[in-house]
């Protein structure tokens, strides 16, 4: 073993530089593993310290319609203090920003809520003012975005209101969920001369509780299950906040180290690559070495050695970089996170970074180094004999435990093994088909060459099937990058123009609901009047359910074996009656009924196919609701597809005309706004006479789920990136080990009167032929995964847009041909014999 | 000649399987050599001396017959078992002289010392280096030295663990005349001085002439075994 660490340590000392410049390609890896999982370990951390504050109290208890009595009861005799809090959503008005409008969510709170954890306002003691009554807290994004200061004025309902303060963080919400629907927090005893409760509204309620110390709450919840379900409430505990946000981390943590381990995998395999040119320059010592009587053993092992120490080395200085890239993930994720994060580092990331790193590198090192073993001891004679030839069972060993490998850490880091395998098995059809696409690049170029190019141009595209060519390696890191990058870009793409085709045409862009039955048709005469006519509308009806197929709700919900989601269950239905069809929807089966005449028989219905699917509907089936006290027996006379995305009042069910005409009902209107000052004057109009209507813009919608499609892709792009940089320095890596195998050649070119511009030329050729090819095959891989994401996942249709393709192809191919030029620029320099010199 | 040779080929034969239908580069060839003893084996190109002299070193296996070097065959040895047999009984002397190019002068003299896990022996390898006119270069890596040089501390590194026979392959075609010379006498000096056996494979008739006993090789076969001398060489 001594002579083998003196050997190793020996051995590098001619090449250090260049075994520090492979071991960097693992470095970027390991730096993502290091940072996500040591950033994780602060997140689980600051989720454990502060899991009070996730939910501000002990228990939560919510109930999607005001309280039974009954309910009330139960929760009166609960022993602890008690605060509540109503949220809906409405309209409020800005009279100090020109009269604006803006959908918010309202909750009014009562009590001493949050019990665990501040409310921070700005400025400081907003929160504490709201028992005045006539003030209140305003998301501060949306304080920025109307230019509003503490002390102006917001119109809620029929009632103005002072503005406290803007609010920065409410313990349990997350700032990134107030995007889509901005907070304003209000005392609810306010709430009564605002005249926007129970009109229709959809109310949500909430009770919290603070316990005494040392309650048991979870074996109170346990205990009481089966009351609250009874009674139709949800509740909510700390330990399950806590589980279910430490899941949604680990869910995020597994996903963005997988992102990460692919640039460790990339890395490694450009190690593999880089030690495979080291040890072919190495095969006369190995066979020296021979001679002189060292086993097989000993002389693999001093490469060994040097190839785990390149590991090792690239690995710490993985970990190290992984550390310092913790400190700038929090701003990257600031305002996702419900909580206050505390740096700290986590040594079992670390511990797990490195062990990665060295793992992965090292399995990826033993493919080249396998060879080492073989070399006869001839070839210290005899140059023809370089090793033996056959096949090499250990070989086919490294590659299982690759597999093995890789496949263990996506299952550990997903804790799914289908998730495992499936990242391996995509992992590896990526690899696959870039390995594949080089090589046919490289027979292409063999078989296809035209022999009138001119002579650089030939050359160039020769060096990507000649002996020793980087083809394989350099598409793979090129296409591996691309691929990520883009397919990020891509479904990024998918998802919005999903909602955007909504926009097109004269599609309506405006929804407004909450709207009364007195207010309907002055409404729609109002909406006339601005020049936006009603397009679509809808009469509401709320109801919930009592039976599915004989069996009650509270029986449903009581059997384990009823794989029924609970919220299909227990939900307020919002559900309308109409004599025909919409334009968003189709049946699927059954036949649709659009009008009865007697009402006392069983009602035909039609059901949304999804909601049907998860309740396990069928066409005949039996389904009782109870419409506002009167039961109403009903009957699945059809199934609906609806297109859920065009803005349009869509329902899940849909009864049919001459049924509940006479019930308390509210209506929904849909419009359209040639464009978004059309629509901010339609929206003020609308609200300043009708205070409780409420109004969805579709452009608001679309800019706000862009600007959370954009956080979050800035975070995996960020993950992403870390692959992309390794691709770069695989790609150095490459030219030089390129370098140092076709420095012979390219001397003798120069010998024989090749310039140091056709030198150049030669290279930018075979790198940008290269930088095209890895842009359009990493390309042509997104477009598949998006379509396919497209197709399986989001349901959407598959979009094909050029441009990011092209930018691709533009930026990739700038990225290589600079690379290569910028690593290779020394070697055409020099005069020939300096080179051989240096080189030899 | 001691009774017990120390380099005993039996019908050594190796055959080379080629596209064409294998090809007998060596055909049933025989000798012994006892200690301190020189052979030279000489021949054109493609007659089989590389061949021979890589099959007595264990650097190959044969097709049929056996070598055994001090009484031991290593015919039947693993690969790893010859290479052992090569770290305690055999010296190496290439025609490129095959130094380990990121090790010093020095360090290239030990390798076969620290091979066994010897340590310690640096002032053997320095008496050495010395032995051979290199007392000063010992620090020097192999780009550093001129090839006559090169090839002293390859000669050096071959005598390290005072091997009982020594294999020169074309130790002086890579030198010019006067290195060529000095080179000759240095490794027929030391081969007298510790009693190693020496097999070497040359063009040059005048360093073949130099050995007690010339083995002819054409096309795999002897053609002539001719004892220039008798006794030990000198």
């Amino acid at each position: 073993m001594n002579f083998v660490l003196k050997m190793a340590w020996r051995d590098s000392r001619m090449a250090r530089r260049r075994l520090v410049l492979f071991s960097l390609s693992i470095v970027l890896g390991v730096t993502a593993l290091v940072a996500i999982g040591s950033f994780s370990a602060n997140l689980q951390r600051a989720i454990d310290d502060q899991s009070k504050a996730l939910l501000g109290a002990d228990l939560a208890v919510s109930s999607r319609s005001a309280p039974t009595p009954e309910a009330d009861a139960f929760l009166a005799g609960l022993d602890g203090e008690r605060a509540g809090e109503i949220t809906f959503s409405s309209m409020v008005v800005f009279p100090s920003a020109d009269n604006q409008t803006r959908l918010v969510t309202v909750r009014g709170i009562e009590g001493g809520y949050p019990f665990y954890g501040d409310v921070k306002t700005s400025p400081a003691g907003g929160y504490a003012r709201l028992a005045q009554g006539d003030v209140v807290v305003v998301e501060e994004t949306l304080m920025k975005q109307f230019g509003l200061k503490a002390g102006d004025p917001l119109k809620l309902g029929e009632k103005v209101f002072t503005i406290a303060g803007g609010l920065e963080q409410l313990p349990g919400d997350s700032a990134a969920v107030a995007t889509l629907s901005p907070r304003v927090l209000v005392a609810r005893s306010a709430l009564a001369e605002t005249g926007l409760l129970g009109r229709g509204s959809l109310v949500r309620y909430r009770a919290y509780f603070k316990f005494a110390p040392g309650f048991d709450v979870e074996r109170f919840v346990e205990q009481k299950r089966e009351r609250f379900r009874e009674l139709r409430l949800g509740v909510d505990t700390v330990e399950e906040r806590r589980k279910e946000l430490g899941q949604a981390l680990q869910n995020v943590q597994g996903f963005l180290s997988l992102v990460g381990f692919v640039a460790l995998v990339l890395g490694a395999i450009g190690v593999a690559s880089a030690i495979h040119v080291y040890v072919r320059q190495k095969i006369t010592t190995v066979a020296v070495l021979r001679c002189l009587g060292a086993s097989a053993w000993q002389s693999f092992a001093v490469y060994l050695v040097q190839g785990l120490a390149l590991g090792l080395l690239g690995a710490l200085a993985g970990a190290a970089v992984g550390v310092m890239v913790q400190l700038a993930l929090p701003s990257l994720v600031k305002g996702l996170l419900p909580f206050d994060v505390e740096f700290f580092v986590s040594w079992a990331a670390v511990g797990r970074g490195l062990v990665a790193g060295v793992m992965v590198g090292g399995l990826f090192t033993l493919l080249p180094l396998l060879a080492v073993r073989r070399v006869s001891p001839l070839v210290a004679i005899r140059s023809a004999f370089a090793e033996r030839t056959g096949g090499d069972p250990l070989r086919w060993g490294v590659y299982v435990g690759i597999v093995a490998a890789v496949t263990g850490f996506a299952m550990w880091q997903t804790q799914h093994w289908t998730w495992g395998l499936g990242f391996t098995a995509a992992l590896l059809v990526s690899f696959g088909v870039l390995a594949a696409a080089a090589r046919g690049v490289a027979w292409a170029a063999r078989r296809f060459m035209p022999k009138r190019l001119p002579y650089v141009w030939r050359q160039g595209v020769a060096n990507l099937h000649r002996p020793n060519n980087r083809t394989v390696l350099l598409l793979l890191s090129l296409g591996l990058g691309t691929f990520l990058l883009l397919t990020l870009t891509l479904t990024r793409e998918t998802l919005l123009s999903q909602i955007r085709t909504s926009e097109d045409g004269a599609r309506p862009n405006l929804l407004f609901f909450d709207i009364q039955d007195d207010q309907f048709e002055p409404l729609k005469v109002l909406l006339a009047a601005q020049g936006v006519p009603e397009q679509a509308s809808a009469p509401i009806v709320t109801m919930r359910l009592l039976s599915l197929k004989g069996r009650t709700v509270t029986e449903l919900l009581k059997d384990d074996t009823v794989h029924i989601p609970t919220w299909t269950l227990r939900r307020e239905y919002r559900s309308t009656y109409r004599g025909e069809l919409s334009n968003t929807e189709t049946v699927t089966a059954g036949r649709f009924v659009g009008r009865v005449t007697d009402a006392d028989t069983v009602i035909p219905i039609s059901v949304e196919e999804g909601l049907a699917k998860d309740m396990q509907l069928g066409l005949g089936d039996a389904v009782e609701f109870d419409v506002q006290g009167v039961p109403m027996k009903a009957r699945v006379e059809s199934l609906r597809r609806v297109d859920w995305k065009r803005m349009s009042p869509n329902f899940f069910v849909v009864f049919p005309e001459g049924v509940l005409e006479a019930a308390p009902k509210f209506f929904v209107v849909a419009a359209k706004a040639a464009d978004a000052t059309e629509s901010a004057r339609v929206q003020q109009a609308v609200v300043s006479a009708f205070p409780n209507v409420s109004a969805l813009d579709l452009a608001l919608v679309i800019k706000t789920l862009d600007g959370i499609f954009s956080k979050v892709q800035f975070v995996v792009q960020f993950m992403s990136l870390f692959t992309v940089a390794t691709g770069v320095i695989v790609l150095v890596g490459a030219v030089l080990t390129g370098r140092f195998q076709r420095v012979r050649e390219t001397v003798l070119l120069r010998t024989l009167g090749a310039s140091q511009a056709q030198l150049m030329q030669i290279q930018l050729v075979e790198y940008a032929v290269l930088g095209v090819l890895g842009a359009l095959v990493g390309g042509v891989l997104a477009y598949v995964a998006n379509a396919a994401l497209a197709v399986w996942v989001f349901k959407a249709p598959v979009i094909l847009p050029a441009m990011p393709l092209a930018g691709a192809v533009v930026v990739v191919t700038g990225l290589t041909v600079a690379t290569g030029w910028l690593s290779g620029r020394g070697i055409t320099r020099q005069p020939p014999l300096e080179v051989l010199r240096q080189e030899s | 000649m001691s009774d017990q040779p120390i380099l005993k080929v039996e019908k050594l034969t190796q055959i080379y399987p080629t596209a064409a239908g294998p090809i007998t580069v060596l055909h049933e060839v025989s000798f012994a050599l006892g200690a301190g003893e020189s052979l030279a084996i000489v021949g054109p190109s493609g007659s089989g001396k590389t061949t021979l002299l890589g099959l007595c070193a264990g650097l190959d296996r044969p097709s049929g017959g056996d070598v055994a070097i001090a009484g031991r065959s290593i015919g039947g040895l693993s690969e790893d078992e010859r290479a052992k047999v090569r770290n305690e009984q055999v010296g190496f002397v290439f025609q490129n002289f095959q130094l380990i190019p990121t090790l010093t002068a020095l360090e290239n003299v030990l390798v076969p010392l620290e091979l066994r896990g010897e340590s310690g022996r640096e002032p053997e390898a320095r008496a050495l280096l010395a032995r051979v006119g290199l007392g000063a270069r010992e620090a020097h890596y192999p780009i550093q030295l001129s090839g006559g040089e090169q090839q002293r501390v390859a000669l050096a590194r071959a005598f390290i663990n005072a091997p009982k026979i020594l294999f020169c392959d074309e130790p002086t075609g890579n030198l010019d005349g006067a290195t060529s010379h000095a080179m000759v006498d240095l490794i027929f000096g030391l081969n007298k001085e510790l009693g190693t056996t020496l097999v070497l494979v040359t063009h040059d008739p005048e360093l073949a002439k130099k050995c007690g006993r010339v083995l002819r090789l054409r096309d795999g076969r002897v053609v002539e075994d001719s004892e220039v001398r008798t006794g030990l060489t000198g």
